[in-house]
């Protein structure tokens, strides 16, 4: 991607030199895209191919890499705990995708019936996605505090954070709660745009309201279900703030993700090349699925990630 | 579900209903807590228990919360969210112009790279990022929050500000070449107006992002005195080990000012998109 910062260089395009009375249209220059280009340049796409090159490297975080091979990609895959990282990154990531999917189909499905209360309702469904990940992780962190939070009065949530799978049922309550929202804004835009001929020609059929979900509602939710999935995936693959505040990798190392590896390998111990190699696979798993997503379900749903705003 | 609103079927759903009501009751409970717990004192925290009414309401957790820097760190998020916004904007709403209108080979691939870009994930670069605001020199600056910000911002905001500008009509840019306008007083007079909509809700988008944010601060940033709320967050964790009505302040704090801006962009948002629809 290094070589696409510069291609707009070489270009002079416009063919039509400003204010000039002319019947041809005036264009812009590729000029224009210049100063985004520049941003998007030094500040996207060359961290990306740059830590492919830092993944080849011994550095400290101070002074000059030191180029030394593929040996940060042979302790790697010769690292047993890697293994287990990746283990709870996938578990955690299947995890989120199986709880929040069926509950934003409904509740998107729901929320685009015609009653006015929805409205209501669903204005307050959508709080969650103004507050921020850090907000949130410190409101479930005090919410699931064993001796301040809720636990002393509902006994399931004693100690939740103390246990590995009470640890994980948490990170994935706190997601399901702060994103659930927003797909279910996904599946409501969808919903009301599937076409009412298609409920009309089912009911002469003396289709049920199951028959009608099963066989029309959820086909015609084929793409968003795409969308949203790739979305969530990619998502569960990369939440770090999440478990960096909420649990903190912990009990033990037991919640350690992918994004949490690599935190800790840098930031806190220092081999920052190490660690560059353990971005690189979150860098090719994640753009490769994100890449699908595009192919599969066009730009244009993009755009209904503004909606509910 | 949308089969209510046909004639014969309006009775309601009550599976979907109550799986509506199950989850307000789920997203409900924190947000209670959260309100109850940041207006009541400590004693009575503690006393009544976590899921009671507060007994009596006090702003005395707001005034601690205020006395413990807020006003530096919401001050410092300020100043980013601004930057961000108006930076993000300059920036892509040029080339979103360039990209719709110039019809030259380098736009189109141009936009096909920040459609691409979309697909990178943020957290996948902190190293590498680290490494290039350390050789800018911004290191533990507000400036180095900013720039990486705009720059993940822009493919999204690129994205919806091209979807809009496809959708003025030939004929105005005609109309506006036959008086003798440039592309600039095109951009100026034209594209500006035109896309007021798309150009306030991917403001509002990026002013979410940017005052929300909470990675590239924790690794650009070192020193108090460039603390954004959101990692003031993390050090009031520390501060208020056990003053539980504290931190519920903080956290409700942080949030106060997207509620109100939410309250606020909102009719403006509809208002805009609405605009341009109708046109």
């Amino acid at each position: 991607m290094a070589v696409l910062t510069e291609a707009p260089a070489p270009v002079r395009a416009a063919p039509a030199p400003p204010r000039r009375h002319t019947h041809r249209v005036n264009r812009p220059s590729s000029w224009y895209l210049l100063p985004a280009v520049v941003f998007f340049g030094v500040f996207a796409a060359l961290p990306l191919v740059l830590v492919l090159y830092l993944s080849l490297t011994d550095w400290t975080g101070v002074g000059t890499p030191a180029f030394i091979g593929i040996d940060n990609w042979t302790r790697l895959f010769g690292n047993d705990a890697i293994w287990d990282v990746t283990w709870t990154t996938l578990l955690l990531t299947v995890l989120c995708w199986v709880t929040q999917t069926p509950l934003s189909i409904l509740l998107g499905v729901w929320a685009a019936g015609p009653q006015r209360n929805r409205a209501v309702l669903s204005a307050l469904f959508f709080l969650p996605l103004l507050l921020s990940t850090a907000a949130i992780a410190m409101l479930f962190l005090r919410f699931f505090d064993p001796y301040l939070g809720v636990g002393r009065t509902l006994e399931p949530f004693r100690n939740i954070l103390g246990t590995t799978s009470g640890a994980i049922t948490a990170i994935v309550i706190m997601v399901g709660w702060q994103f659930v929202p927003f797909h279910t804004l996904l599946y409501q835009a969808a919903a009301r745009n599937i076409p009412k001929v298609l409920y009309d020609a089912a009911t002469v059929d003396g289709a049920g309201r199951w028959h009608m979900f099963w066989y029309v509602t959820l086909p015609q939710l084929k793409n968003t279900i795409i969308t949203s999935s790739t979305i969530m995936i990619v998502g569960s693959l990369t939440y770090f703030e999440t478990i960096f505040l909420l649990t903190n990798g912990g009990p033990g190392t037991s919640t350690r993700t992918l994004p949490l590896e690599m935190y800790f390998r840098s930031f806190r111990q220092y081999e920052f090349g190490y660690a560059s190699t353990i971005a690189s696979v979150l860098v090719i798993v994640a753009t490769s699925i994100s890449l699908i997503i595009v192919k599969f379900s066009g730009f244009a749903k993009m755009r209904s990630t503004l909606e509910g705003l | 579900m949308k089969v209510a609103s046909r004639p014969g079927a309006s009775r309601p759903n009550y599976v979907a209903g109550g799986f509506a009501a199950i989850w307000l009751v789920i997203v409900g409970l924190p947000i209670y807590t959260l309100v109850s717990w940041s207006l009541q004192t400590r004693d009575s925290f503690f006393s009544r228990g976590p899921l009671a009414l507060p007994g009596s309401l006090t702003l005395d957790n707001f005034f601690e919360v205020l006395d413990s820097g807020f006003v530096r760190y919401l001050l410092n998020t300020v100043i980013v969210t601004v930057a961000c916004v108006a930076l993000t904007l300059v920036v892509a709403v040029p080339a979103a112009y360039s990209i719709v209108r110039s019809m030259s080979w380098a736009s189109g691939t141009m936009f096909r790279v920040f459609l691409a870009g979309l697909a990178i994930p943020a957290q996948a670069t902190i190293i590498p990022l680290y490494l290039i605001i350390n050789k800018l020199q911004l290191y533990d600056s507000l400036t180095a929050i900013i720039l990486p910000t705009v720059a993940f911002g822009l493919p999204l905001v690129i994205l919806v500000l091209v979807g809009s500008l496809r959708d003025v009509s030939t004929e105005l840019y005609d109309a506006m070449t036959v008086d003798g306008a440039g592309p600039f007083r095109i951009l100026w007079q034209l594209v500006l107006p035109m896309s007021r909509g798309a150009i306030a809700a991917v403001g509002t988008y990026t002013a979410l992002g940017a005052w929300n944010q909470f990675l590239f601060p924790l690794i650009l940033t070192q020193d108090p005195s460039m603390r954004v709320l959101t990692l003031s967050l993390t050090s009031y964790k520390q501060e208020f080990q056990i003053n539980v009505p504290g931190m519920m302040m903080a956290v409700l704090l942080t949030a106060l000012p997207v509620f109100v801006l939410y309250l606020v962009a909102r009719r403006w948002l509809i208002a805009g998109l609405a605009g341009v629809g109708s046109k």
